[in-house]
């Protein structure tokens, strides 16, 4: 009876000992399967930041250089733009960019590292489309106090010369501002905050 | 003694196998035509060795020859910054992160050597290393050659010697044919003998020249398979997992069968 | 409600799991084909060595699957960009390298599983009756497997990849009347091409593998019909207990069960060694010219296909052109592989396993193995590997006429087995099996 057991006791443990180690070896064996989806270094290339040479773009201009698949807008705001945006606070959903839509040195009332350059990544915050310009003097369109800045064709919401979102457009929150650092006065790095090599 | 038994049949199979390896490896490998390669001495390990190729090969070879198959920034598990690559290695306005192609267009370089220099991303896998290695100490100056270059190992070759001004100009000079009588002259023709005189010193001596080339091919064999050295260290940790595994799975087969006869 | 009379499942421990069980077995054969097949199907107890490969065929069969499905996700059937595609998983898909090379040797493990496989059937009879059926779905997986080899081995795109199946397709173009047509439609295109290369990718990733599956399991059921063969070569089934169980048998789980995971983990530390080690295998498994991308305009000097084809390819290659055609070496090369299906009723031994065969059986196997590797390691090689004769045969190249002579000696063992296996002065076979 006991030799039973003792056979019984063995086999249970050896069984176990084997599930054990061969569970270790199928986890190990799934590793490299799971790791082949994780982004290849092409995907990681492709997301490699960009420098845009803003050494042409005029006063009231707007370039636009693509980063990861998406548009980024650089706007060199006029005099005149960074003044007339104070008066669209009141109607704005965030005016304060309390949501972190934006990286610290970005988290101020221009939205930008250069009161006069506004760097924004050019996708509504609703559902994707692309917002066209739309100037303060398109008053025509925008109504009679527009101070300049955005308006996305899908659904209508609209964005001031900060990329900040106005009250009762269906999108929840402002422009996202990418990370980005001054190479030189000219030169912006675009998706990286350090001057990395 | 059954147990033994047991363990060396299971590994039959290794030994058909092995013995076919043993027989002889398909003919690209083989010396070709009966030209006697040099054993390159490789060492992937060898970290300094395989910078100092990657030196070499992006400065004498990749004018014409692309890589396209290798990212620049995959250079960095051979212990280099990405500002030292870019700085020393990378000419032109390529990221770091591109693929390593060449400016000459493929269109050009057909009309200029009339055959596009191949890819060499995997060409220490096609050729092998000793091959490389012989080869590209085997060119000799030929002026019946258009480029004015011929290659001992590879005969009429269209390509000029990349290395020229570090090994310096030679030319070949046949020598009377060995074991004088002639008999077998299937035999003599085959295994002319050479000698080759330096005509014009390179910028390094002999050794330091196959000390560079021994490099480069280094490298182009890391090129062909960047991922051989973590192969061999995973392998390890897996055999020795399965090594410590088979007596488990023994011992379980053992005791159940011991229900058996 | 589905009301059956089945006993409810027990035993597992857990009431719970008793429930599902009981729940899922009420609704599908899940009891019964848990018994039939595993723990009540009674196998020999003398399986040897030769018995584990059908087992290990099944789990390569599996892993090429797991492993072609992760390769599929990255690379590119196009003929501009597959060359580059394989590369690419090598070096940047993260872990790519792994299922690569696992991939590939796995094919080359395939070829010695099922070989190895087939040569028990040999030793032991085990395509004779009444198992014949079994043997037949057996050579129609062999044939795909050869199929779903010779259709992967294009998708590299490789010097070889392309050359190779540049010849093979052709051998079609010999077949009197419709031969060139045919190759021009099994290609797509007048030479190897895109089009080529995108319907052997289909070939090889969906139609075929489905095909496989479903005749390894129609060889499995065949065999649970009939019951296992094993050494000795005799019947089981003729002698069974009180319960109907065969006095030699045990059930197949758990014995072979654990005998098999001993078995799967001795494989695996070869396959191991190969994959990470020599996932080249000097140049048999991934050959070296097929690093070159293919390149239409130029021919390499030596074009072999992989080693597992290479004992057909000496067969075709011994053959010479008759009536200014290849033709008949094409036939030839066929035939070798079709014989294989006649095997069981050319077989008229009194006994099936080689323990209690005569001299003319264990001389006409041993010769036909060797003529087989000859055969095999030839195809490898370019034709005038062994050199020359001298004038008084000819200067025939001596690998040609080693390769005649083996061929004979190949058919010689199909075509003379009727009579040399009935005049076999045979051993009488035990009662019980020994081991």
């Amino acid at each position: 009876m006991s030799d039973d057991k003792q056979v019984n006791n063995t086999r249970r443990n050896l069984v176990i000992a084997t599930c054990a180690a061969g569970g270790a070896a199928g986890v190990a064996g799934a590793l490299p399967f799971a790791a082949s989806w994780m982004p290849s270094e092409r995907a990681k290339a492709g997301g490699a930041p960009v420098v845009a040479d803003i050494s042409a773009l005029e006063p009231g201009q707007i370039m636009t250089v693509e980063w990861r698949s998406k548009p980024v807008w650089i706007v060199r705001r006029t005099k005149e733009m960074l003044e007339g945006m104070p008066r669209a606070e009141g109607k704005l959903s965030d005016p304060g960019s309390d949501v972190p839509m934006q990286p610290e040195y970005a988290k101020n009332e221009f939205r930008s590292i250069k009161p006069e350059v506004l760097v924004l990544v050019g996708i509504c915050t609703h559902l994707g489309c692309s917002p066209q310009s739309k100037p303060a003097e398109d008053k025509a369109e925008m109504g009679a106090d527009w101070t300049g800045g955005f308006l996305c064709p899908c659904h209508g919401s609209k964005f001031d010369l900060a990329g900040r979102v106005y009250k009762g457009a269906p999108a929840p929150v402002n422009l996202e501002v990418p990370q980005h650092i001054y190479l030189s006065d000219t030169r912006i790095l675009i998706g990286e905050d350090k001057k990395g090599a | 003694m059954k147990k033994l038994i047991a363990a060396l049949r299971l590994t039959r199979a290794n030994i058909v196998l092995s013995s076919a390896v043993l027989i002889g490896s398909p003919a690209v490998m083989a010396s070709e035509g009966g030209v006697r390669m040099d054993t390159a001495p490789i060492n992937q390990t060898d970290v300094a060795s395989l910078q100092s190729g990657a030196r070499t090969f992006a400065n004498y070879c990749l004018n014409c020859h692309s890589a396209s198959l290798m990212r620049w920034n995959r250079l960095m598990e051979l212990g280099l910054s990405e500002s030292q690559i870019k700085d020393n290695l990378m000419f032109g306005s390529d990221k770091v992160g591109d693929l390593m192609s060449v400016s000459m267009s493929r269109k050009e370089a057909k009309q200029a050597f009339g055959a596009a220099p191949p890819d060499l991303s995997v060409t220490a896998r096609a050729r092998g290393a000793d091959w490389l290695y012989s080869y590209l100490r085997g060119f000799y100056r030929d002026p019946a050659r258009p480029t004015g270059w011929n290659n001992a190992v590879y005969e009429n070759v269209g390509m000029p010697n990349p290395l020229w001004q570090l090994q310096g100009e030679r030319v070949r000079v046949e020598q009377a044919a060995k074991g004088g009588d002639g008999a077998d002259s299937a035999h003599g023709a085959a295994h002319k003998s050479f000698k080759y005189e330096m005509v014009k010193p390179g910028s390094l001596t002999p050794v330091q020249f196959d000390e560079t080339v021994r490099d480069l091919v280094n490298f182009l064999v890391y090129l062909a398979e960047p991922a051989a050295t973590s192969r061999r260290q995973i392998g390890t940790l897996v055999l020795l997992f399965l090594l410590a595994l088979w007596p488990l799975v023994y011992l379980l087969k053992r005791e159940y069968w011991k229900d058996v006869h | 409600m589905a009301a059956t009379d089945k006993p409810p499942v027990t035993g597992t421990g857990s009431t719970a799991l008793d429930g599902l069980l009981t729940w899922v077995d009420q609704r599908f054969p899940l009891i019964s084909s848990w018994k039939a097949h595993l723990a009540e199907y009674y196998a020999p107890k003398n399986f040897n060595f030769w018995y584990y490969f059908g087992g290990l065929a099944m789990l390569v069969l599996a892993i090429q699957i797991v492993t072609g499905i992760f390769l599929t996700m990255n690379y590119k059937p196009d003929s501009n960009l597959a060359f580059a595609s394989v590369e690419y998983i090598m070096r940047e898909v993260p872990g790519g390298w792994i299922i690569r090379y696992m991939h590939s040797t796995g094919a080359s493990a395939f070829f010695v599983c099922v070989y190895l496989h087939m040569f028990r059937a040999l030793l032991y009879g085990s395509y004779r009756r009444p198992r014949e059926l079994i043997w037949i779905f057996g050579v129609l997986v062999y044939l795909l497997l050869m199929g779903e080899a010779f259709f992967g081995y294009l998708l590299p795109w490789g010097q070889m990849s392309y050359w190779g199946a540049q010849v093979i397709i052709n051998l079609f173009s010999a077949i009197p009347l419709i031969g060139p047509d045919l190759s021009l439609w099994i290609r797509g295109d007048y030479v190897i091409s895109d089009a080529t290369l995108n319907r052997f990718f289909a070939l090889h990733v969906i139609a075929l593998p489905l095909a496989l599956l479903g005749l390894v399991m129609a060889h499995l059921l065949a065999l649970h019909e009939v019951g296992s063969n094993n050494p000795d070569g005799i019947e089981i089934k003729e002698k069974k207990d009180a319960r109907g169980v065969p006095l030699d048998g045990i059930p197949f789980h758990p014995y072979y069960t654990v005998k098999d995971i001993l078995g799967v983990v001795v494989f695996l530390i070869v396959f191991v060694v190969i994959v990470f080690f020599a996932p080249e295998m000097g140049g048999y498994f991934l050959e070296y010219n097929n690093f070159v991308p293919a390149d239409p305009l130029q021919t390499p000097a030596h074009i072999a296909p992989v080693w597992y084809f290479t004992p057909y390819y000496s067969i075709l290659r011994a053959v010479p052109p008759l009536f200014n055609s290849q033709f008949p070496g094409v036939v030839a090369m066929g035939v070798s592989v079709m014989v294989l299906f006649v095997l069981p009723w050319l077989d008229r031994g009194a006994v099936k396993s080689i323990r209690y065969r005569g001299a003319h059986f264990k001389v006409a196997l041993t010769a036909f193995v060797i003529v087989f590797l000859v055969l095999g390691y030839l195809g490898t090689e370019p034709i005038t590997v062994w050199g020359q004769f001298g004038s008084w045969l000819g200067n025939a190249d001596r690998a040609t006429v080693v390769s005649r002579i083996c061929t004979l000696v190949y058919f010689a063992f199909f075509v003379l087995m009727p009579w040399y296996t009935k005049v076999d002065k045979t051993k009488p076979e035990p009662d019980r099996v020994t081991h």
